[in-house]
């Protein structure tokens, strides 16, 4: 078996793994949601935009329940703490994700115009809503978070809710809606054609013009304007799971301090400027379908950013920092940790594999003439 | 902190969603299979009519899968979000099989289902039927793991307390695994499901045969249920949960309190058939009893003794006592690692953790306990015994009740006369309720009866919540009985409409109701 603290790295790589993988996959018809009522301008332009990923948008929220999975069986007290401390705002990804189920699966069933517009509506919220929140989130996680443990390890959150509102924290809201809104409008435009691409093309450019803003500007005030954490005393990475044993400080650039230390990761950062520049020029091209991969390489640079510059922190406590969750003493036992590689590495390859069939089987471009021959099938 | 309005808040909340959850989930458990007969018929005779009957079967298993879809990722999160000790505590034995779950079950089936209602076109027959199955090997396989991760809270084996984690930790993978007690919850809770799909496709069909509509389609449809029926109410029956019960103590402590078994019964033991359970006094105020029934269905034998509650109760007295001394030790332990004389005395004692923490819910302290409270604390380790006894006998005569409907229908459908009877028909479409009833009182007797515990043993209830204020969760409680009434009556509206117009709705000029538009 691996050794302690290599599963332990492996299981921060993993759990980036899972959560780039669901801003992709779901990303994806998130952002198709959010751009639902803006793109379509009638019924029918409303389906062709809701059949793209009509097939596709069950087996993508798989990776956000997965992703929720991994983090309580690898990190069992970010899990605990994180999901109680950010009750409302996890509350509200849950409500409004109840509205795609139903939105996509109800919608054509019903031939009135209020009836669709409701869950149009039902669609932007379940597609906008989350990754605001999941941004809001992290920018908070970057801050670090009130929290602290009992003797018996009982965590509290001490903070309210509207303090989780605060002007960096919806800066990175916005980070993260630009990102998922421009992803699902380089798959609208890889998968629609004539006027609904040309509108899903425009608002590629204005999200990406947002998105690198907002990024740019996140990254000047990490530098400047934040303190990063820094654990001062000796880790042992090959110690039990215990978060109230260290001593943690704040400090201004730490969130800087491993870029510094192996500049090769400066290219986590770059990746996210590289890909979203190439997608806008694969787009200019026409060529849809390379920038559907620039723009998940962008996705994989954005919360790359975020992972490489709070590394080895996970969850940092701005109230009691020493009960800071990091990757060394927020995890699982090295037994739980090994079993659930196994796992991932027999499941990730093969799910990779039959959702890239089921896509292949479902590709082509989705057009109105599409939509009114499948009147009674499609969404 | 910790007040019991906090806890009782978020139990019921837990109930709430989880019932709710279980109201679309064995529909989709069963109809999958139900699906996969109908299309193999399809794909081995070439007959249109099997393909129109999987394909309308299939609307309504969609209606009723997207709302199993919504209420199940609200159960994914909800331990993180309401019950974080327990998180923690065990998450380390727990997560795993819910992250496997995922991997392995959720993919398939969502990948899967997108391709079943969109890949007719594009798909030969064959693969097309292999996606039906893979989908339904998916649903079938996400029932096993989250039944492992529930049974495990029933018998909790494989593990061990970390005093320097402070938390469970895996030890046997295998243990968990293949735990008796999991392997007999997903036979039962997944032919229940299996039950449920029968009688729905078996109630509709009677009521179009009741309506001398779409006779064809309908005939076919109530055979393939009413076989597929029989072969399931016997399966929850015969091979349902009576294999767990001797396994595990929590399984021990909930059949006492299932059969009202107030004392130890020289072996082998009556049943009581109906009883008034008098919780205050102790004993049953009167009982109809039928000798030796109870041991020979709850031991299989005529020797073994099944311990009544209160032989149950002062058993969990000495473990109480013998816990609060670990529990002590712990907290020496934890002030000062280095303590090896605390280190021993826990180790001594560490397998009654769980029952020395029970007292947490009245005192802070392990030195202020009364003998009042010590009392009330062994009390508390036998759930209530009247709706434990009830909600039992109810399943169980649902179930008698379906078996009965099932072997009748299956009877006249092979001498090729259901269509005339009216009498089946009219029952069959008044059973419909039947089966999601048997099988929330079922989850009732399973969770109500594993109380004060959320690990039997391990973990009580009340240690095992987030440190919420009552005010939120009033607030979320009060969000999810709105959303979820509402998009209920959505549900039910959908599925009524569709079950009326039939298979008409598919819009293939074959059946009765064509519509114009809609679909
Ligand atoms: C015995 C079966 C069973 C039980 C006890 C549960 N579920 Fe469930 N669940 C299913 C059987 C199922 C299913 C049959 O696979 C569902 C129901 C309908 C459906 O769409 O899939 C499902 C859906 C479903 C989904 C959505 C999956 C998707 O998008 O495909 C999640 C996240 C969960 N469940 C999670 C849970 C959790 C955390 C539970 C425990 C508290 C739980 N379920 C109890
Ligand atoms: C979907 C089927 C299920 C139903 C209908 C169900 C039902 C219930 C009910 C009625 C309660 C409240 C008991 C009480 O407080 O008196 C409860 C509590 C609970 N159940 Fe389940 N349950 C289901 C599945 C599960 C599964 C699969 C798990 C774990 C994997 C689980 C874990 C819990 C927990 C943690 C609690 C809260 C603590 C407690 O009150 O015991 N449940 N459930
Ligand atoms: C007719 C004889 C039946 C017997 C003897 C029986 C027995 C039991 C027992 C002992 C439990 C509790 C298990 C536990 O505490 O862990 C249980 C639970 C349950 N029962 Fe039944 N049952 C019967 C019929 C049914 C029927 C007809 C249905 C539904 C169609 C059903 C659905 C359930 C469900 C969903 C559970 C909860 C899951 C579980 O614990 O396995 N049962 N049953």
């Amino acid at each position: 078996m691996l050794d302690y603290p290599t599963l332990k790295i492996i299981w921060w790589l993993l759990v980036g793994i899972l959560l780039v993988g669901f801003a992709v996959m779901d990303g994806h018809d998130m952002g198709v949601g959010t751009l639902l009522p803006f793109v379509g301008r009638n019924d029918v332009e409303r389906r062709v935009v809701i059949n793209t990923v009509g097939p596709h948008w069950d087996g993508n929220q798989v990776w956000f329940i997965t992703g929720g999975g991994a983090i309580f069986a690898a990190w069992p007290l970010v899990y605990a703490t994180a999901f109680s401390g950010f009750y409302w705002a996890m509350l509200a990804v849950l409500w409004a994700l109840f509205f795609r189920p139903v939105g996509f699966d109800y919608r054509s069933k019903i031939d009135n115009p209020t009836w669709r517009s409701t869950w149009d509506w039902g669609l932007f919220v379940g597609g906008a809503v989350p990754p605001l929140i999941f941004g809001v989130a992290f920018g908070n996680l970057l801050l670090g978070v009130p929290f602290g443990f009992d003797d018996q390890l009982v965590s509290t959150y001490t903070g309210t809710f509207w303090q989780l509102l605060n002007p960096f924290a919806l800066l990175a809201g916005v980070v993260s809606s630009a990102m998922i809104t421009f992803h699902g409008a380089v798959y609208l435009a890889h998968r629609t054609e004539a006027q609904i691409q040309a509108r899903a093309l425009t608002a590629a450019r204005i999200a990406a013009l947002v998105l690198l803003a907002t990024f740019t500007l996140a990254g000047v005030w990490v530098a400047r304007g934040i303190d990063g954490y820094v654990i001062t005393s000796v880790v042992d990475p090959a110690a039990y799971a215990n978060p109230v044993a260290k001593t943690v400080v704040r400090q201004a650039g730490a969130w800087l301090a491993n870029y510094h230390a192996a500049p090769g990761t400066l290219a986590v950062p770059a990746l996210a400027y590289a890909g979203t520049l190439l997608a806008l020029l694969a787009l200019a091209r026409g060529r849809t379908g390379l920038a559907f991969v620039a723009s998940s390489l962008m996705i994989a640079g954005v919360i790359g950013t975020a992972g490489v510059s709070m590394f080895p922190f996970v969850m940092p406590s701005s109230s009691m920092p020493n009960a800071s969750l990091t990757v060394w003493d927020s995890v699982s036992s090295q037994r739980t940790l090994g079993i659930m590689l196994v796992a991932a590495v027999i499941f990730v390859p093969l799910i990779l594999a039959y959702t890239a069939w089921a896509y292949k089987v479902m590709a082509g471009k989705v057009t109105a003439a599409f939509v009114k021959k499948h009147e009674h099938t499609a969404y | 902190m910790i007040s019991d309005q906090l806890v009782d808040l978020s139990r019921l909340q837990f109930a709430v969603t989880a019932l709710y959850h279980f109201l679309f989930v064995p529909l989709t458990l069963g109809m999958v299979w139900i699906l996969v007969v109908m299309e193999s018929v399809y794909v081995m005779t070439g007959k249109t009519i099997y393909k129109d009957m999987t394909r309308f079967w299939g609307k309504l298993f969609g209606i009723n899968f997207a709302l199993g879809v919504t209420t199940g990722i609200t159960m994914e999160f909800q331990f993180g979000t309401n019950w974080a000790y327990y998180s923690h505590y065990v998450g380390d034995i727990f997560g795993a099989p819910l992250a496997i779950e995922g991997l392995m079950a959720f993919f398939l089936e969502s990948t899967f289902i997108g391709l079943f209602f969109f890949g007719w076109d594009r798909l030969s027959r064959p693969k097309h039927l292999m996606v039906t199955l893979l989908m339904a090997v998916g649903t079938n396989l996400s029932a096993l793991w989250i039944l492992i991760a529930n049974g495990w809270m029933q018998n909790p084996v494989g593990s061990e307390f970390n005093y320097v984690t402070m938390r469970m930790e895996l030890t046997d993978f295998g243990a968990v695994l293949f735990n008796p007690d999991a392997q007999a919850k997903f036979v039962h809770t997944v032919s229940a499901g299996y039950v449920t799909a029968s009688i729905f496709v078996l109630s509709i069909s009677s009521w179009y045969l009741l309506k001398g509509r779409d006779l064809e389609f309908a005939k076919r449809s109530f055979r393939i249920a009413s076989a597929f029926g029989v072969a399931s109410v016997l399966s929850v029956i015969v091979l349902g949960d009576e294999s767990g019960y001797t396994v595990g103590e929590a399984q021990q402590t909930k059949l006492a309190a299932m059969e009202a078994m107030w004392e130890t019964e020289p072996a082998p033991a009556p049943f009581n058939l109906v009883a008034a359970p008098n919780e205050a006094a102790g004993k049953n105020d009167w009982a109809v009893r039928i000798p030796w029934v109870m041991g020979l269905i709850g031991t299989r034998s005529t020797t073994q003794v099944i311990p009544g509650i209160r032989e149950i109760k002062e058993k969990n007295r000495a473990r109480i006592l013998s816990g609060m001394t670990a529990v002590s030790a712990l907290e020496a332990l934890r002030h000062n690692p280095a303590d090896t004389e605390a280190r021993d005395r826990l180790k001594a004692h560490q397998a009654d953790l769980g029952f020395g923490l029970l007292l947490k819910k009245y005192v802070a302290h392990m030195e202020d306990v009364t003998p009042a409270i010590l009392q009330q604390a062994v009390d508390s380790t036998v759930p209530r015994v009247a709706p434990m006894f009830w909600g039992f006998r109810f399943m169980v005569g649902l179930g008698v009740l379906l078996l009965a409907l099932f072997v009748s229908a299956f009877v006249a459908t092979l001498r090729g006369q259901c269509e005339n009877k009216r009498w089946l028909l009219r029952w069959a479409l008044y059973m419909l309720p039947a089966p999601w009833l048997a099988c929330e009182l079922g989850w009732f007797v399973a969770e109500y009866g594993r109380q004060p515990w959320t690990i039997y043993g391990v973990l009580p209830t009340h240690l095992s919540v987030s440190t919420l204020t009552p005010a939120s969760l009033y607030g979320s409680l009060a969000g999810f009985v709105g959303f979820y009434t509402v998009l209920l009556v959505v549900e039910m509206y959908l599925m009524v409409k569709f079950a009326r117009l039939g298979p008409g709705s598919l819009g293939t000029g074959r059946y009765l109701n064509e519509p114009a538009a809609a679909h």
